[in-house]
Protein backbone atom coordinates (compact mmCIF):
# COMPACT_ATOMS: atom_id res chain seq x y z
CA UNK A 1 0.00 0.00 0.00
CA UNK A 2 1.59 3.40 -0.69
CA UNK A 3 2.57 5.57 1.90
CA UNK A 4 1.57 9.20 3.03
CA UNK A 5 5.20 9.80 2.30
CA UNK A 6 5.19 8.83 -1.10
CA UNK A 7 1.90 10.07 -1.99
CA UNK A 8 3.28 13.42 -1.13
CA UNK A 9 6.68 13.56 -3.07
CA UNK A 10 4.17 12.50 -6.21
CA UNK A 11 2.57 15.27 -5.49
CA UNK A 12 5.17 17.85 -4.65
CA UNK A 13 7.05 16.82 -7.80
CA UNK A 14 3.95 17.83 -9.65
CA UNK A 15 2.99 20.85 -8.01
CA UNK A 16 6.18 22.76 -6.87
CA UNK A 17 9.04 20.92 -9.26
CA UNK A 18 6.93 20.79 -12.59
CA UNK A 19 7.06 17.27 -13.45
CA UNK A 20 4.49 16.99 -16.46
CA UNK A 21 3.74 14.69 -19.44
CA UNK A 22 5.38 17.04 -21.84
CA UNK A 23 3.21 15.49 -24.87
CA UNK A 24 1.23 12.91 -26.07
CA UNK A 25 2.11 12.62 -29.48
CA UNK A 26 0.17 10.12 -32.04
CA UNK A 27 1.53 9.49 -34.67
CA UNK A 28 -0.37 7.94 -37.91
CA UNK A 29 0.84 6.70 -41.35
CA UNK A 30 -0.24 8.44 -44.35
CA UNK A 31 0.73 5.69 -46.77
CA UNK A 32 -2.14 4.25 -47.49
CA UNK A 33 -3.36 8.27 -48.13
CA UNK A 34 -1.44 8.44 -51.54
CA UNK A 35 -2.90 9.11 -54.75
CA UNK A 36 -2.42 10.74 -58.01
CA UNK A 37 -4.65 13.59 -57.25
CA UNK A 38 -3.79 16.54 -55.52
CA UNK A 39 -7.55 16.81 -53.97
CA UNK A 40 -8.25 13.75 -53.51
CA UNK A 41 -4.81 12.98 -51.30
CA UNK A 42 -5.61 16.22 -49.46
CA UNK A 43 -8.85 14.70 -48.49
CA UNK A 44 -7.64 11.19 -47.76
CA UNK A 45 -5.01 12.89 -45.07
CA UNK A 46 -7.42 15.50 -43.50
CA UNK A 47 -9.83 12.09 -43.32
CA UNK A 48 -7.92 9.74 -41.51
CA UNK A 49 -5.98 12.47 -39.07
CA UNK A 50 -9.13 13.49 -37.87
CA UNK A 51 -10.77 10.26 -37.47
CA UNK A 52 -7.38 8.78 -35.49
CA UNK A 53 -7.19 11.55 -33.48
CA UNK A 54 -10.64 13.10 -32.96
CA UNK A 55 -10.31 11.67 -29.08
CA UNK A 56 -6.76 12.84 -28.72
CA UNK A 57 -6.73 15.97 -26.92
CA UNK A 58 -10.09 15.30 -24.83
CA UNK A 59 -8.55 11.49 -23.68
CA UNK A 60 -5.54 13.64 -22.54
CA UNK A 61 -7.81 15.85 -20.32
CA UNK A 62 -9.68 12.44 -19.01
CA UNK A 63 -5.96 11.57 -17.85
CA UNK A 64 -4.69 14.60 -16.94
CA UNK A 65 -7.54 14.90 -14.39
CA UNK A 66 -7.79 11.61 -13.11
CA UNK A 67 -4.23 11.39 -12.04
CA UNK A 68 -3.75 14.52 -11.31
CA UNK A 69 -0.73 14.88 -13.55
CA UNK A 70 -0.36 18.04 -16.37
CA UNK A 71 -0.36 16.76 -19.88
CA UNK A 72 0.86 19.98 -21.43
CA UNK A 73 1.12 18.92 -25.24
CA UNK A 74 -1.73 16.65 -27.17
CA UNK A 75 0.41 16.69 -30.75
CA UNK A 76 0.81 14.49 -33.93
CA UNK A 77 3.07 13.00 -36.24
CA UNK A 78 2.91 11.88 -39.78
CA UNK A 79 4.80 10.32 -42.18
CA UNK A 80 7.52 12.18 -43.66
CA UNK A 81 5.61 14.16 -46.38
CA UNK A 82 8.43 13.95 -49.30
CA UNK A 83 6.63 10.33 -49.47
CA UNK A 84 3.23 10.98 -49.47
CA UNK A 85 3.26 13.46 -51.86
CA UNK A 86 5.27 11.82 -54.64
CA UNK A 87 2.79 11.04 -57.10
CA UNK A 88 0.25 14.57 -56.44
CA UNK A 89 2.95 17.20 -55.95
CA UNK A 90 4.47 18.06 -59.04
CA UNK A 91 5.46 21.56 -57.77
CA UNK A 92 6.94 22.88 -54.25
CA UNK A 93 3.04 25.02 -54.29
CA UNK A 94 1.71 21.48 -54.39
CA UNK A 95 3.32 20.74 -51.23
CA UNK A 96 1.72 24.06 -49.49
CA UNK A 97 -1.55 22.63 -50.41
CA UNK A 98 -0.84 19.51 -48.62
CA UNK A 99 1.04 22.00 -45.55
CA UNK A 100 -2.31 23.44 -45.02
CA UNK A 101 -4.87 20.33 -45.06
CA UNK A 102 -2.18 19.44 -42.15
CA UNK A 103 -2.42 23.07 -40.46
CA UNK A 104 -6.46 22.56 -40.62
CA UNK A 105 -6.32 18.72 -39.45
CA UNK A 106 -4.63 19.98 -36.92
CA UNK A 107 -6.67 22.82 -36.05
CA UNK A 108 -10.11 20.85 -35.91
CA UNK A 109 -8.44 17.90 -33.64
CA UNK A 110 -7.15 20.43 -31.15
CA UNK A 111 -3.44 19.97 -31.68
CA UNK A 112 -0.93 22.24 -31.01
CA UNK A 113 1.59 21.26 -33.06
CA UNK A 114 1.62 18.37 -36.41
CA UNK A 115 5.10 17.51 -37.36
CA UNK A 116 6.13 15.60 -40.48
CA UNK A 117 6.50 18.12 -43.24
CA UNK A 118 9.77 16.43 -43.74
CA UNK A 119 11.90 14.21 -46.25
CA UNK A 120 14.77 12.26 -45.65
CA UNK A 121 17.69 12.88 -47.82
CA UNK A 122 20.38 11.20 -45.94
CA UNK A 123 22.32 10.04 -48.80
CA UNK A 124 20.08 11.21 -52.43
CA UNK A 125 17.73 13.93 -52.78
CA UNK A 126 14.76 12.81 -55.49
CA UNK A 127 12.93 15.68 -57.11
CA UNK A 128 10.01 15.01 -54.78
CA UNK A 129 12.11 15.36 -51.90
CA UNK A 130 13.73 18.39 -53.10
CA UNK A 131 10.56 20.14 -54.47
CA UNK A 132 8.94 19.57 -50.75
CA UNK A 133 12.12 21.00 -49.41
CA UNK A 134 12.06 23.84 -51.34
CA UNK A 135 8.22 24.08 -50.55
CA UNK A 136 9.08 24.79 -46.68
CA UNK A 137 9.69 28.60 -46.13
CA UNK A 138 5.97 29.19 -47.85
CA UNK A 139 4.61 25.80 -46.08
CA UNK A 140 5.80 27.56 -42.78
CA UNK A 141 5.04 31.30 -43.19
CA UNK A 142 1.18 29.90 -44.26
CA UNK A 143 0.56 27.90 -41.46
CA UNK A 144 -0.03 28.55 -38.03
CA UNK A 145 0.81 24.21 -36.34
CA UNK A 146 3.00 22.69 -38.70
CA UNK A 147 6.51 21.38 -37.97
CA UNK A 148 9.18 20.28 -40.37
CA UNK A 149 12.41 18.66 -40.43
CA UNK A 150 14.86 17.25 -42.74
CA UNK A 151 17.35 14.42 -42.30
CA UNK A 152 20.37 14.97 -44.19
CA UNK A 153 22.84 12.58 -43.02
CA UNK A 154 23.08 9.21 -40.88
CA UNK A 155 26.22 7.17 -39.50
CA UNK A 156 25.03 4.67 -42.00
CA UNK A 157 24.92 6.95 -45.59
CA UNK A 158 27.33 9.54 -44.67
CA UNK A 159 26.39 13.49 -44.87
CA UNK A 160 24.40 14.66 -47.92
CA UNK A 161 26.64 17.62 -48.44
CA UNK A 162 23.96 18.67 -51.66
CA UNK A 163 21.35 18.96 -48.92
CA UNK A 164 23.06 20.40 -45.94
CA UNK A 165 24.00 23.53 -48.61
CA UNK A 166 20.07 23.86 -49.64
CA UNK A 167 18.89 23.58 -46.18
CA UNK A 168 21.05 26.74 -45.53
CA UNK A 169 19.60 28.43 -47.62
CA UNK A 170 15.82 27.13 -46.55
CA UNK A 171 16.22 28.29 -43.58
CA UNK A 172 17.35 31.65 -44.38
CA UNK A 173 14.54 32.03 -46.66
CA UNK A 174 11.90 30.72 -43.83
CA UNK A 175 13.47 33.49 -42.12
CA UNK A 176 12.73 35.83 -44.67
CA UNK A 177 9.04 34.35 -45.12
CA UNK A 178 8.50 35.03 -41.60
CA UNK A 179 10.21 37.85 -40.60
CA UNK A 180 7.17 40.41 -40.00
CA UNK A 181 7.23 37.54 -36.88
CA UNK A 182 11.23 37.77 -35.60
CA UNK A 183 11.22 34.81 -37.89
CA UNK A 184 9.74 32.65 -35.88
CA UNK A 185 9.12 29.65 -38.84
CA UNK A 186 12.84 28.88 -38.27
CA UNK A 187 11.71 27.84 -34.88
CA UNK A 188 9.20 24.58 -36.92
CA UNK A 189 12.60 23.86 -38.69
CA UNK A 190 14.84 21.41 -37.59
CA UNK A 191 17.50 19.83 -39.78
CA UNK A 192 18.42 16.52 -38.30
CA UNK A 193 21.58 13.77 -38.76
CA UNK A 194 20.35 10.18 -37.31
CA UNK A 195 16.66 11.24 -36.57
CA UNK A 196 14.88 9.04 -34.86
CA UNK A 197 11.50 7.35 -36.13
CA UNK A 198 9.75 7.43 -33.01
CA UNK A 199 10.23 10.73 -31.81
CA UNK A 200 7.19 12.65 -29.94
CA UNK A 201 9.25 15.91 -29.13
CA UNK A 202 8.51 18.75 -31.89
CA UNK A 203 9.24 20.17 -33.73
CA UNK A 204 11.08 17.31 -35.22
CA UNK A 205 8.71 14.36 -34.86
CA UNK A 206 7.44 12.15 -37.84
CA UNK A 207 5.88 8.66 -38.13
CA UNK A 208 9.00 6.89 -39.50
CA UNK A 209 8.24 4.21 -42.57
CA UNK A 210 9.58 1.44 -40.08
CA UNK A 211 6.51 2.68 -37.87
CA UNK A 212 2.85 0.74 -37.96
CA UNK A 213 -0.60 2.42 -39.05
CA UNK A 214 -0.74 4.10 -35.76
CA UNK A 215 1.38 4.65 -32.12
CA UNK A 216 0.63 6.65 -28.83
CA UNK A 217 4.37 7.94 -28.02
CA UNK A 218 4.63 9.80 -25.15
CA UNK A 219 7.23 12.35 -23.85
CA UNK A 220 7.99 13.22 -20.04
CA UNK A 221 10.04 15.89 -18.96
CA UNK A 222 11.35 17.41 -15.48
CA UNK A 223 14.13 19.09 -14.91
CA UNK A 224 12.75 21.08 -11.87
CA UNK A 225 12.11 17.01 -10.36
CA UNK A 226 16.09 16.55 -10.72
CA UNK A 227 17.37 19.61 -9.52
CA UNK A 228 15.16 19.22 -6.54
CA UNK A 229 16.54 15.54 -5.98
CA UNK A 230 20.10 17.03 -6.44
CA UNK A 231 19.76 19.85 -3.82
CA UNK A 232 19.73 17.02 -1.17
CA UNK A 233 23.05 15.99 -2.44
CA UNK A 234 25.21 18.90 -2.35
CA UNK A 235 28.91 18.27 -1.61
CA UNK A 236 28.62 14.24 -2.48
CA UNK A 237 30.63 12.15 -4.57
CA UNK A 238 30.14 11.40 -8.21
CA UNK A 239 28.88 8.15 -7.15
CA UNK A 240 25.56 9.87 -5.01
CA UNK A 241 24.96 11.92 -7.86
CA UNK A 242 24.77 9.87 -10.16
CA UNK A 243 22.65 7.50 -8.14
CA UNK A 244 20.51 10.30 -7.28
CA UNK A 245 19.78 11.54 -10.94
CA UNK A 246 18.99 7.52 -12.10
CA UNK A 247 16.56 7.20 -9.57
CA UNK A 248 14.44 10.69 -10.58
CA UNK A 249 14.89 9.29 -13.54
CA UNK A 250 13.47 5.82 -13.39
CA UNK A 251 10.32 7.87 -10.91
CA UNK A 252 9.60 10.12 -13.62
CA UNK A 253 9.76 7.72 -16.68
CA UNK A 254 7.17 5.50 -14.52
CA UNK A 255 4.65 8.19 -14.71
CA UNK A 256 5.29 8.52 -18.56
CA UNK A 257 5.07 4.60 -19.36
CA UNK A 258 1.72 4.77 -16.75
CA UNK A 259 -0.08 7.92 -18.85
CA UNK A 260 1.07 6.11 -22.39
CA UNK A 261 -0.40 2.62 -21.42
CA UNK A 262 -3.58 4.34 -20.28
CA UNK A 263 -3.55 6.57 -23.57
CA UNK A 264 -3.06 3.83 -25.86
CA UNK A 265 -5.84 1.55 -23.99
CA UNK A 266 -8.32 3.84 -24.36
CA UNK A 267 -7.67 5.40 -27.56
CA UNK A 268 -7.36 1.75 -28.80
CA UNK A 269 -4.33 2.68 -29.90
CA UNK A 270 -0.91 0.68 -29.64
CA UNK A 271 1.89 1.81 -27.31
CA UNK A 272 5.23 2.58 -28.74
CA UNK A 273 7.89 4.14 -26.32
CA UNK A 274 8.31 6.34 -23.99
CA UNK A 275 10.90 9.12 -24.18
CA UNK A 276 12.65 10.49 -21.21
CA UNK A 277 14.12 13.89 -22.16
CA UNK A 278 14.25 16.98 -19.65
CA UNK A 279 12.74 19.42 -21.47
CA UNK A 280 13.17 22.69 -20.28
CA UNK A 281 10.41 25.41 -20.15
CA UNK A 282 11.22 29.16 -19.68
CA UNK A 283 9.40 29.39 -16.39
CA UNK A 284 11.43 29.02 -13.08
CA UNK A 285 12.57 26.01 -11.55
CA UNK A 286 12.42 24.31 -15.18
CA UNK A 287 15.70 24.34 -16.95
CA UNK A 288 18.36 21.92 -17.54
CA UNK A 289 21.50 24.79 -17.04
CA UNK A 290 19.68 24.68 -13.42
CA UNK A 291 20.42 20.85 -13.22
CA UNK A 292 24.21 21.73 -14.27
CA UNK A 293 24.65 24.30 -12.37
CA UNK A 294 23.27 22.81 -8.88
CA UNK A 295 25.89 19.91 -9.49
CA UNK A 296 28.61 22.57 -9.01
CA UNK A 297 29.20 24.79 -12.23
CA UNK A 298 29.06 28.74 -11.52
CA UNK A 299 27.09 29.05 -14.50
CA UNK A 300 26.42 26.74 -17.39
CA UNK A 301 28.81 27.16 -20.08
CA UNK A 302 31.65 27.30 -17.33
CA UNK A 303 34.79 24.61 -17.84
CA UNK A 304 33.33 21.49 -16.66
CA UNK A 305 29.66 21.97 -18.53
CA UNK A 306 30.25 19.30 -20.77
CA UNK A 307 31.36 16.59 -18.45
CA UNK A 308 28.10 17.42 -15.89
CA UNK A 309 26.11 17.43 -19.06
CA UNK A 310 27.53 14.29 -20.35
CA UNK A 311 27.22 12.65 -16.68
CA UNK A 312 23.48 14.06 -16.75
CA UNK A 313 22.02 12.22 -20.01
CA UNK A 314 23.57 8.93 -19.10
CA UNK A 315 21.36 9.03 -16.00
CA UNK A 316 19.01 10.06 -17.42
CA UNK A 317 19.17 6.98 -19.83
CA UNK A 318 19.93 4.92 -17.09
CA UNK A 319 17.31 5.90 -14.84
CA UNK A 320 14.48 6.03 -17.52
CA UNK A 321 15.62 2.02 -19.55
CA UNK A 322 15.05 0.47 -16.13
CA UNK A 323 11.46 1.59 -15.90
CA UNK A 324 10.40 1.23 -19.37
CA UNK A 325 10.68 -1.90 -21.47
CA UNK A 326 9.92 0.69 -24.15
CA UNK A 327 12.35 3.90 -23.99
CA UNK A 328 13.21 5.64 -27.28
CA UNK A 329 12.81 8.96 -29.32
CA UNK A 330 15.48 11.41 -27.90
CA UNK A 331 15.59 10.78 -24.87
CA UNK A 332 18.16 12.34 -22.62
CA UNK A 333 19.04 15.84 -21.80
CA UNK A 334 17.99 18.83 -24.36
CA UNK A 335 19.70 22.25 -24.49
CA UNK A 336 17.41 24.76 -26.13
CA UNK A 337 18.76 28.24 -25.74
CA UNK A 338 15.53 30.33 -25.51
CA UNK A 339 13.04 27.50 -24.13
CA UNK A 340 15.73 27.72 -20.67
CA UNK A 341 15.86 30.57 -18.38
CA UNK A 342 19.35 29.44 -17.22
CA UNK A 343 20.85 28.88 -20.81
CA UNK A 344 19.41 32.69 -21.30
CA UNK A 345 20.60 33.79 -18.20
CA UNK A 346 24.19 31.79 -19.12
CA UNK A 347 24.00 33.81 -22.18
CA UNK A 348 23.48 37.23 -21.60
CA UNK A 349 26.39 36.70 -18.59
CA UNK A 350 29.08 36.00 -21.39
CA UNK A 351 29.51 32.56 -20.18
CA UNK A 352 27.79 30.66 -22.99
CA UNK A 353 28.82 30.38 -26.57
CA UNK A 354 27.80 28.95 -29.61
CA UNK A 355 30.98 26.94 -29.85
CA UNK A 356 30.47 25.57 -26.40
CA UNK A 357 26.93 24.82 -26.94
CA UNK A 358 28.26 22.89 -30.39
CA UNK A 359 30.53 20.79 -27.77
CA UNK A 360 27.73 20.29 -25.25
CA UNK A 361 26.17 18.27 -28.21
CA UNK A 362 28.13 15.86 -28.86
CA UNK A 363 27.09 14.80 -25.36
CA UNK A 364 23.23 15.78 -25.07
CA UNK A 365 20.35 14.27 -26.63
CA UNK A 366 19.95 16.30 -29.63
CA UNK A 367 21.71 19.41 -30.71
CA UNK A 368 21.92 23.17 -31.40
CA UNK A 369 18.44 23.97 -30.57
CA UNK A 370 16.64 27.41 -30.45
CA UNK A 371 19.50 29.77 -31.15
CA UNK A 372 19.03 32.94 -32.61
CA UNK A 373 21.84 34.47 -34.70
CA UNK A 374 22.73 37.75 -36.57
CA UNK A 375 20.09 38.16 -39.69
CA UNK A 376 22.65 39.05 -41.81
CA UNK A 377 24.11 35.18 -41.28
CA UNK A 378 24.96 33.97 -44.71
CA UNK A 379 23.09 30.76 -45.75
CA UNK A 380 26.54 29.42 -46.39
CA UNK A 381 27.38 29.67 -42.34
CA UNK A 382 24.61 28.17 -41.57
CA UNK A 383 25.46 24.95 -43.78
CA UNK A 384 28.84 25.42 -42.13
CA UNK A 385 26.93 24.98 -38.66
CA UNK A 386 24.62 22.29 -39.76
CA UNK A 387 27.35 20.10 -41.46
CA UNK A 388 29.88 20.36 -37.97
CA UNK A 389 26.40 19.21 -36.15
CA UNK A 390 26.12 16.26 -38.78
CA UNK A 391 29.19 15.27 -38.59
CA UNK A 392 29.11 15.17 -34.91
CA UNK A 393 26.25 12.91 -35.33
CA UNK A 394 27.46 10.96 -38.27
CA UNK A 395 30.70 9.94 -36.02
CA UNK A 396 29.41 9.93 -32.54
CA UNK A 397 26.44 7.28 -34.05
CA UNK A 398 23.76 9.70 -32.01
CA UNK A 399 21.01 12.47 -33.41
CA UNK A 400 22.31 15.40 -33.59
CA UNK A 401 20.14 18.70 -35.07
CA UNK A 402 20.08 22.56 -36.13
CA UNK A 403 17.19 24.59 -34.97
CA UNK A 404 19.02 28.07 -35.77
CA UNK A 405 16.63 31.22 -36.43
CA UNK A 406 18.43 34.12 -38.01
CA UNK A 407 16.40 36.83 -37.40
CA UNK A 408 16.04 39.24 -40.06
CA UNK A 409 16.42 42.67 -38.87
CA UNK A 410 18.63 41.67 -35.70
CA UNK A 411 21.89 41.88 -34.34
CA UNK A 412 24.11 40.71 -31.25
CA UNK A 413 23.04 42.44 -28.70
CA UNK A 414 18.89 42.23 -29.30
CA UNK A 415 16.99 39.80 -27.54
CA UNK A 416 13.95 38.16 -29.34
CA UNK A 417 10.63 36.93 -28.19
CA UNK A 418 9.08 33.62 -29.81
CA UNK A 419 5.99 34.06 -27.40
CA UNK A 420 4.83 30.55 -25.36
CA UNK A 421 6.78 27.34 -24.61
CA UNK A 422 9.81 28.67 -27.37
CA UNK A 423 10.52 31.43 -25.02
CA UNK A 424 12.82 34.30 -25.90
CA UNK A 425 16.88 34.38 -26.80
CA UNK A 426 19.48 36.70 -27.22
CA UNK A 427 20.76 37.13 -30.16
CA UNK A 428 24.13 35.13 -30.40
CA UNK A 429 28.02 36.03 -32.12
CA UNK A 430 28.51 33.50 -35.08
CA UNK A 431 31.94 33.65 -35.81
CA UNK A 432 32.35 35.55 -39.17
CA UNK A 433 35.36 33.33 -40.86
CA UNK A 434 33.22 31.70 -44.19
CA UNK A 435 33.03 28.64 -45.31
CA UNK A 436 31.33 29.14 -48.86
CA UNK A 437 33.94 27.16 -50.96
CA UNK A 438 33.81 24.31 -48.61
CA UNK A 439 29.51 24.35 -48.59
CA UNK A 440 29.54 24.73 -52.23
CA UNK A 441 32.21 21.56 -53.47
CA UNK A 442 28.34 19.53 -53.81
CA UNK A 443 28.34 15.73 -53.67
CA UNK A 444 28.54 13.62 -50.45
CA UNK A 445 30.52 13.33 -47.24
CA UNK A 446 31.21 9.17 -47.04
CA UNK A 447 29.73 7.01 -44.30
CA UNK A 448 32.66 6.62 -41.53
CA UNK A 449 34.43 3.49 -41.19
CA UNK A 450 32.60 2.49 -38.29
CA UNK A 451 29.42 2.27 -39.88
CA UNK A 452 30.50 -1.26 -41.80
CA UNK A 453 29.25 -3.47 -39.38
CA UNK A 454 27.66 -5.93 -41.67
CA UNK B 1 -9.22 -3.04 -7.72
CA UNK B 2 -8.78 0.43 -9.32
CA UNK B 3 -8.42 3.03 -6.15
CA UNK B 4 -8.28 6.20 -6.09
CA UNK B 5 -6.20 8.76 -3.37
CA UNK B 6 -7.59 11.72 -1.94
CA UNK B 7 -5.21 13.84 -0.31
CA UNK B 8 -6.77 16.73 1.98
CA UNK B 9 -3.31 19.53 2.69
CA UNK B 10 -4.18 22.82 4.39
CA UNK B 11 -4.69 24.98 7.93
CA UNK B 12 -6.04 22.91 10.37
CA UNK B 13 -9.73 23.48 11.16
CA UNK B 14 -12.07 21.81 13.12
CA UNK B 15 -14.35 19.18 10.66
CA UNK B 16 -12.41 18.63 8.08
CA UNK B 17 -12.93 15.09 7.79
CA UNK B 18 -16.16 15.24 8.55
CA UNK B 19 -17.02 17.41 5.87
CA UNK B 20 -14.34 15.20 3.50
CA UNK B 21 -16.44 11.93 4.65
CA UNK B 22 -19.81 13.24 4.08
CA UNK B 23 -19.11 13.92 1.00
CA UNK B 24 -17.68 10.71 0.35
CA UNK B 25 -21.00 8.81 1.98
CA UNK B 26 -23.42 10.41 0.20
CA UNK B 27 -21.60 9.70 -3.15
CA UNK B 28 -20.88 5.86 -1.87
CA UNK B 29 -17.49 5.96 -2.14
CA UNK B 30 -15.99 3.44 0.51
CA UNK B 31 -12.66 4.52 2.59
CA UNK B 32 -10.89 1.87 3.25
CA UNK B 33 -7.69 3.64 5.30
CA UNK B 34 -6.94 6.79 6.58
CA UNK B 35 -3.26 8.31 7.71
CA UNK B 36 -3.13 11.88 9.01
CA UNK B 37 -0.56 13.74 10.59
CA UNK B 38 -0.21 17.71 11.29
CA UNK B 39 2.81 18.98 10.78
CA UNK B 40 3.24 23.01 12.08
CA UNK B 41 -0.30 23.87 12.35
CA UNK B 42 -0.82 22.01 8.72
CA UNK B 43 -3.34 19.43 8.34
CA UNK B 44 -2.04 16.49 5.76
CA UNK B 45 -4.29 13.81 5.01
CA UNK B 46 -4.35 10.92 2.99
CA UNK B 47 -7.40 8.84 1.85
CA UNK B 48 -7.11 5.55 -0.31
CA UNK B 49 -10.75 5.00 -1.22
CA UNK B 50 -13.03 2.58 -3.37
CA UNK B 51 -15.19 4.48 -6.03
CA UNK B 52 -16.35 1.22 -7.82
CA UNK B 53 -20.14 1.26 -6.21
CA UNK B 54 -20.18 5.54 -6.65
CA UNK B 55 -22.03 6.53 -9.97
CA UNK B 56 -20.87 9.79 -9.78
CA UNK B 57 -18.36 10.37 -13.07
CA UNK B 58 -14.67 10.65 -12.19
CA UNK B 59 -14.49 13.85 -13.30
CA UNK B 60 -17.04 15.19 -11.26
CA UNK B 61 -15.97 13.98 -7.98
CA UNK B 62 -12.27 15.78 -9.04
CA UNK B 63 -14.06 18.91 -9.36
CA UNK B 64 -16.77 18.67 -6.19
CA UNK B 65 -13.76 17.56 -4.51
CA UNK B 66 -12.11 20.59 -5.28
CA UNK B 67 -14.74 23.04 -4.61
CA UNK B 68 -15.48 21.40 -1.23
CA UNK B 69 -11.79 22.49 -0.40
CA UNK B 70 -12.00 25.72 -1.53
CA UNK B 71 -15.27 25.57 1.01
CA UNK B 72 -13.47 24.19 3.93
CA UNK B 73 -10.19 26.07 3.13
CA UNK B 74 -7.73 22.96 2.46
CA UNK B 75 -6.62 21.78 -1.25
CA UNK B 76 -7.92 18.50 -1.70
CA UNK B 77 -6.65 16.30 -4.74
CA UNK B 78 -8.87 12.94 -6.08
CA UNK B 79 -6.06 11.02 -7.96
CA UNK B 80 -6.27 7.53 -9.67
CA UNK B 81 -3.79 5.24 -7.22
CA UNK B 82 -1.67 3.67 -10.05
CA UNK B 83 0.33 7.04 -10.41
CA UNK B 84 1.88 6.86 -6.71
CA UNK B 85 2.31 2.90 -7.12
CA UNK B 86 3.77 3.24 -10.43
CA UNK B 87 6.36 5.61 -9.64
CA UNK B 88 7.30 3.93 -6.03
CA UNK B 89 7.18 0.76 -6.33
CA UNK B 90 9.38 -1.99 -8.74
Amino acid sequence: MVTILEVNETNKMIEQEKLDVRTITLGISLLDCCDADLDALNRNIYDKITRLAKDLVSTGREIELEYGIPIVNKRISVTPIALVGGRACRSPEDFVEVAKTLDKAARDTGVNFLGGYSAIVSKGMTPTDEALIRSIPAALSSTERVCSSVNIGSTKTGINMDAVKLMGEIVRETAEATKENNSLGCTKLVVFCNAPDDNPFMAGAFHGVSEGDAVINVGVSGPGVIKNALEGVRGENFEVLCETVKRTAFKVTRAGQLVAQEASERLGIPFGIVDLSLAPTPSVGDSVAGILEEMGLESAGAPGTTAALALLNDQVKKGGIMASSFVGGLSGAFIPVSEDRGMIDAVNRGALTLEKLEAMTCVCSVGLDMIAIPGDTSASTISGIIADEAAIGMINHKTTAVRLIPVIGKDVGDTVEFGGLLGYAPVQQVNRFGCADFINRGGRIPAPIHSFKN
Amino acid sequence: MNKTIITVVGKDAVGIIAKVCTYLADNQVNVEDISQTIVQGYFNMMMIVDTSRSSKPYAGMVAELDDLGDEIGVKIRCQREDIFTKMHRI
